[in-house]
């Protein structure tokens, strides 16, 4: 039920956001119509780093009650982080190539995605390599930890380095944006949020029938 | 305390008689920096921009080397569980194995620096020592990340070969600090390099207190 | 002390994943007395002397040694406990002095090398004291093992299938080391699942099938002979 209103909710929103990013959105006057990636790219960045918060959140509870329940949450988190950034990473090299004139620099907000994209990598490379379940969790759930805790850290020092990418245009610093391109970001947000949320509980899902699979499998097996 | 010393102690005792581990790193690490020579052929000006980077990636292809050793030394025959039945936490064998991995490091780096010093044409100077404590902070918090990573990647299936792929990614950070620290030192602008050494030394206190607490997690059945 | 037991456990459990490897463990032993589990691999012994070693943490239940609770004080409970499986722990690259010195320091023992040299002489090992173990044989390593288990003075011995890979000479060590150690007064759970040598010393013995107790009595009654032999026979006994 809930994932069926999840469904409905995400479609009737995409469809009115790509409505309003194609066509109800001013053409940006210096990069013309490339520009509209961003209303793709800002939220598919905010997705990944909601990913690496419930992964955070997911490998904390695990620690804390050794409920399965919570490492498959954190597993699931990470890999909507790994297909939000790298969907972001994608989106931000289509735009870099006409408006910068390169696909990838390593400057630090790419650098810093990149690094993210790496850690929810290797965290699913390791738990690729544990067979025995309760050990998967247990040391996935310490590596998700250890890797969450490193975003702060990596945010920092690439920012300490000079950047290439456009400083945010939203908050204390920017300049701020025409009110009807603010609207449709506004309207994109609501829309991945709906669709990240139907994702989640999608893969829960999927998550906890295959856990059920391999136990089944398990029993047949021992009774053979 | 004592626990942690005697698990340091222990370790300098077996590295005297195996002679193993400084050895293969030491080697390592300047492989690297001669290797790195052959790749860019820098010439003096882009020197003291590359040498940084040559440097760090010595070092910290070096620790990995040093802490898949360090921990095969604690699985083999199973000593791990040896130390897991001693009346010490979890958290101390950590704090031992991390104080045995830092202070193994900083010996591999006392061959490490003066090789790059001397490859690079550099001064044994001033410079030389900003570089030494910009490296024993730096090896600090790779060793306090890369103790706990290295017991993760021996219980999987590819043992050392895990150990780079969870290490690296984690390490950004320090590599990024250490390399524009270093990096300031040889072109003498130190006026920003202080934040630097706190976010080294901030990672090495959020890492070593995250790791004591859940190390149990990664050394328990 | 009115707490006459040295351990003690209720209703231990504990599942890795959907596998269960103890249902409900409920055990006492008195100060004193020598236990021996029997029962076939993968029963649940290991894991339940591993979890009374702080080595696994239970999923469900309590155990206490010597009054001390495993989940509280996991460090002081150590101190109590002697754990010899197999695996003798030790570093092939150091010698056995250095083997044990070592331990003695993580046991805060700074003065232990009259003891050290005590148990060497004890385990037969006092002319090799100065050679790494890497050169060791299987019983030697064995031999210096039991010296580590001794060391701390442990009260409570916990002997994971013991007798597995040792030859005659170091089974006979064993034997009269098991022995010294109810002489003092200490307290002996040992697992195996070799009838006779389970039964050599013990003063009670029990069952364990598919992580629960199936069967506990006095060691000197027949009856566990009959019920082990049915148990080998036909899984549980009834």
């Amino acid at each position: 039920m809930r994932s069926k209103v999840l469904a409905v909710l995400s479609l009737a929103t995409m469809i009115p956001t790509l409505y309003m990013i194609f066509f109800y959105a001013p053409t940006e006057v210096t990069m013309g119509n490339i520009q509209r990636i961003f209303y793709f790219h800002v939220p598919l960045a905010t997705g990944g780093y909601v990913s690496a918060f419930l992964l955070f959140v997911g490998s904390l509870m695990f620690l804390l009650k050794h409920d399965l329940k919570w490492d498959r949450f954190g597993a699931c988190a990470a890999e909507l982080g790994v297909v939000f950034v790298s969907a972001q990473i994608v989106t931000g090299m289509i735009w870099a190539k006409p408006v910068w004139g390169i696909w990838w620099t390593f400057d630090a907000r790419l650098t810093l995605q990149l690094v993210l994209d790496l850690i929810f990598i290797a965290y699913f490379m390791l738990r690729a390599y544990l067979p025995d379940r309760e050990k998967r969790a247990k040391l996935s759930s310490v590596f998700g930890l250890l890797g969450m805790v490193d975003v702060p850290f990596n945010y920092f020092a690439i920012y300490m380095f000079p950047t290439q990418h456009p400083q945010p245009v939203l908050g204390p610093a920017g300049g701020g944006v025409d009110p009807e391109m603010g609207t449709t970001l506004t309207i994109s947000f609501i829309a991945f949020g709906f669709l990240y949320a139907y994702l989640l509980d999608r893969r829960l899902a999927i998550a906890k029938v295959e856990e059920e699979i391999d136990y089944l499998k398990q029993v047949v097996f021992a009774h053979e | 305390m004592k626990p942690v010393a005697a698990i340091v102690f222990k370790d300098i005792v077996i590295e005297m008689r195996s002679k193993e581990s400084l050895s293969s790193t030491t080697m390592f690490g300047v492989l690297v920096l001669v290797i790195f020579n052959f790749a860019f052929e820098p010439s003096s000006l882009e020197r003291a921009l590359i040498a940084p980077g040559t440097l760090w990636v010595a070092i910290s292809f070096a620790a990995i080397l040093g802490l898949n050793r360090s921990l095969a030394m604690e699985t083999d025959n199973d000593c791990l569980q040896g130390l897991l039945l001693a009346p010490l936490s979890r958290g101390d064998i950590y704090l031992g194995k991390v104080a045995s991995n830092f202070t193994f490091m900083i010996i591999a780096e006392l061959v490490i620096l003066p090789v790059f010093v001397i490859f690079n044409n550099l001064k044994f100077n001033v410079q030389f020592l900003e570089i030494a404590a910009i490296a024993a902070l730096a090896t600090l918090a790779i060793a306090s990340v890369g103790t706990i990573l290295s017991t993760i990647s021996a219980n999987t299936r590819m043992k050392e070969v895990m150990l780079p792929v969870l290490q690296i990614p984690l390490t950004v950070p320090v590599v990024i600090a250490a390399v524009d620290a270093t990096g300031r030192v040889l072109t003498g602008e130190t006026a920003e390099i202080s934040s630097w050494l706190y976010l080294l030394a901030g990672f090495s206190i959020v890492y070593l207190t995250v790791s004591y607490l859940v190390f149990e997690f990664a050394v328990e059945e | 002390m009115a707490n006459t037991l040295a351990l003690e456990s209720e209703d231990i459990r504990k599942t890795f994943g959907h596998f269960i490897a103890l249902s409900g463990l409920t055990l006492s032993v008195k100060r004193g007395e020598f236990l021996t589990l029997f029962g076939r691999n993968g029963a649940g012994k290991t894991t339940f002397l591993k979890i009374a070693a702080t080595l696994v943490r239970p999923t469900h239940g309590k155990l206490r040694i010597e009054g001390i609770d495993i989940h509280q004080e996991p460090e002081r409970v150590r101190r109590h406990i002697g754990f010899l499986s197999h695996n003798t722990y030790l570093y092939r690259d150091l010698n056995p002095v250095e083997n044990l010195r070592f331990f003695g320091r993580l046991y805060g023992m700074p003065d232990s090398e009259d003891r050290i040299q005590k148990l060497l002489e004890r385990v037969g090992l006092e002319r090799r004291a100065s050679d790494p173990t890497r050169a060791f044989s299987r019983g030697l390593h064995q031999r210096l093992g039991l010296a580590r288990v001794m060391l701390h003075d442990p009260s409570v011995m916990l002997l994971d299938e013991p007798y597995t890979g040792l030859d005659a000479n170091a089974v006979e060590m064993l034997n009269q080391m098991l022995d010294e150690a109810v002489a003092q007064g200490k307290t002996v759970v040992l697992t195996t699942h070799d009838l006779e040598q389970g039964l050599r010393a013990a003063t009670r013995a029990a069952i364990i099938d598919r992580g629960k107790i199936v069967f506990a009595g006095d060691a000197k009654d027949p009856g566990i002979r009959e019920a082990y032999g049915q148990y080998v026979r036909m899984g549980v006994p009834r």
